[in-house]
């Protein structure tokens, strides 16, 4: 895949952009240089695009490949045989699927449980230390994570942590609070305090005015935030090795394994099932996200 | 409105109510007694504390001291939900995520009324206010007005005894805002509810209030009936507030039968009316003033020589600003007049507002 920069991921773009060149050194004069102008418009698109879709095509032919060694550009031979290894219901990929969707919609209950409450408070309490608190959340991501999830697992060790679902979840949930907690606190500062005091003026409690109003209307920044916590824990390398490893194994230590292993065939196709989530959550995501609720963030 | 020593409960008793946002004290001991059925407004420049005062007896501030009695009940303790009171607001304050329906009806599903009831009886709330058919409807696809007018049924829902308006209408276009002016006003009449509503618009509170609170920096300056309050201001503050906002300065002197007022260099003029004596400072409305002979001399009337210096034509009559020494005043008349031309000020006695001159009033002048 490498050495021939205009190498478009499709075989019809690989083509055409192959006869365009062709045809460049022919023309002369004005009609060159104009054409030479299009021809560059296009090159350089297609440097762009190989840049974002070239290594996402590589995983796409190392997933079909079934032989590609080295003085060959391509694939020797095609076939679907590893797919059938990845999604046969007994094999590892399906089982660390499992693993890591089971612990990612844990990690979003537990982060939830933890952001909704302290997002609320965050926006609607005169807190004394809210900066501090707020920093607080973002301290698991402003270390390096090596050193944390070494000092983590030998903690969980002496509690029996390790290698438990239960503490990949909290190590994936304390990661992914800083996400939760700002985005729900920005969430519930967005809800004007009108519209709770207009349910509780005319006889709601606190609590049915939270359940019914403040909680709906915040509901977008929440579901956003719960996206986010979800898309990080399934992505979660570091502590998950620290914590969860050998008897939790998640699809990116899957994933981690089989390159390492040379085996690049699941690697790839693992790496494809991982991308799944990522871009349906961020086609919805943007549905979620209001411009009122991000330009609170962090306030 | 009602007798003012009515033997029921007062609907409202507001007893020496302070109010503090930290050390800064927004409400210095506000005593206000509304009876039921009185629609009050309260009406001060921003920060006066009048928003705070509505947001105190309606529970969402907490009082720093005195009393809030409710038909005899005290609630200054009560969270908002157990006042029993119904509150619009500014913003509206409608919930988004809800339809008409949910919005008016919440407070009724609040109490446990049944679906289909809530249904009638919103209906019946909607059909009041030219709503019908509109249950369905999200509020965030309704007018202004529509908004405000939902607001209303919601508040109205709850068969409130006490409304509180907190600026409901300044949001509004000036047509729609006259047009709910009169249907709260008709409400109130029809259903009998007590109401407090504060504004800033002085001829809102004059056409709907019963009886006008006017608030100056937390500290009540006048209440009276509009018409009180609009002749008879207390304060140099509540004359100028209430549009009376040219000054000019008099001399007042006792002689036997009564007074003698002089203007500047001018003749004096005798009157018998209760005026304060010495230097005053007289305080008057735009359309006290007429125009007269620059040497005419009237009885109950000052009469200020100047010229004119500027003339509209708005419709209906001419607008002149007519300059006495270096201060100008507006003044309308009927006939054509040419500039320049040396005039009298006339400002009957009666109309003026006068006040000691070594008041604060000082400050309009």
């Amino acid at each position: 895949m490498t050495g021939n920069l205009h190498t478009l991921p499709s075989a019809s773009g690989h083509t055409r952009l192959r006869n365009l060149r062709a045809e460049a050194p022919s023309a002369s004069g004005a009609r060159f240089w104009s054409f030479g102008g299009t021809v560059l418009k296009i090159l350089g698109l297609a440097v762009f695009a190989f840049l974002l879709f070239g290594p996402l095509a590589n995983l796409v032919l190392w997933s079909v490949a079934e032989r590609w060694y080295t003085p060959f550009k391509l694939p020797v031979s095609y076939g679907t045989r590893y797919w059938e290894v990845v999604f046969r219901p007994t094999g590892d990929a399906m089982s660390s699927l499992m693993t890591s969707v089971s612990i990612a919609c844990l990690t979003v209950l537990v982060a939830l449980a933890v952001s909704v409450p302290a997002g609320y408070a965050l926006a609607r309490l005169k807190l004394p230390w809210r900066t501090a608190l707020m920093i607080l959340f973002l301290l698991p991501q402003a270390f390096p994570s090596v050193a944390i999830y070494i000092n983590v697992a030998r903690v969980f060790y002496s509690l029996g942590l390790t290698g438990t679902i239960t503490g990949v979840v909290l190590v994936h949930a304390a990661h992914g609070l800083v996400y939760s907690v700002w985005i729900a606190a920005a969430a519930f500062a967005a809800v004007d305090r009108d519209l709770e005091l207009a349910a509780r003026n005319i006889g709601a409690s606190p609590l049915r005015t939270f359940f019914t109003i403040t909680l709906p209307l915040a509901m977008p920044g929440i579901m956003a935030s719960a996206i986010f916590v979800f898309l990080e824990s399934l992505d979660e390398f570091t502590g998950t090795f620290f914590v969860g490893v050998p008897q939790v194994t998640t699809l990116p230590l899957l994933l981690y394994n089989a390159s390492m292993g040379g085996n690049y065939q699941i690697a790839s196709i693992t790496a494809l099932i991982l991308l799944v989530p990522s871009v349906l959550f961020m086609i919805v995501i943007e549905r979620f996200l209001k411009a009122d609720v991000l330009s609170k963030v962090g306030q | 409105m009602g007798p003012v020593n009515a033997p029921v409960a007062a609907a409202i008793d507001i007893d020496h109510l302070q109010v503090s946002y930290g050390s800064q004290q927004v409400l210095h001991g506000v005593s206000l007694t509304v009876q039921p059925g009185e629609f009050i407004a309260i009406l001060g420049s921003s920060g006066c504390g009048k928003t705070t005062l509505l947001r105190t007896i309606a529970g969402f501030q907490k009082a720093s001291g005195g009393a809030i009695r409710l038909f005899g009940r005290d609630v200054v303790a009560m969270p908002p939900e157990k006042r029993g009171m119904a509150m619009m607001f500014q913003s509206y304050a409608l919930w988004p995520h809800m339809t008409v329906l949910g919005n008016v009806g919440y407070g009724l599903r609040l109490r446990g009324v049944g679906k289909d009831e809530i249904r009638a009886r919103v209906a019946g709330v909607l059909k009041m206010l030219n709503l019908s058919g509109l249950e369905d409807r999200k509020v965030t696809n309704l007018s202004g007005g529509q908004r405000q007018r939902v607001a209303l049924g919601r508040a109205l829902a709850i068969e409130p005894d006490i409304l509180l308006l907190d600026e409901p209408l300044s949001n509004l276009d000036a047509k729609v805002r006259i047009q709910l002016r009169s249907e709260i006003k008709a409400l109130q009449n029809r259903l009998g509810f007590t109401a407090i509503h504060v504004t800033h618009d002085r001829e809102e509170a004059m056409t709907m209030a019963d009886r006008i609170v006017v608030m100056d920096a937390g500290r009540i300056a006048q209440m009276g009936t509009p018409k009180e309050v609009f002749d008879r201001p207390n304060s140099p503050f509540v004359a100028s507030f209430m549009g009376a906002e040219n000054t000019i300065h008099l001399d007042v002197r006792s002689n036997s039968a009564g007074v003698e007022v002089q203007a500047g260099p001018g003749p004096s003029i005798r009157w018998d009316g209760e005026v304060p004596v010495g230097p005053v400072t007289a305080y008057f409305r735009d359309d006290v003033a007429s125009l007269d002979a620059p040497d005419a001399r009237r009885d109950g009337s000052i009469v200020l020589p100047g010229t004119i210096t500027q003339r509209t034509y708005p419709g209906g009559h001419y607008r002149y600003v007519v300059a006495i020494g270096d201060r100008h005043f507006t003044v309308t008349d009927d006939d054509y007049h040419e500039l320049d031309r040396p005039v009298g000020l006339r400002l009957p006695l009666a109309s003026l507002h006068l006040f000691p001159s070594e008041s604060k009033g000082e400050n309009h002048a």
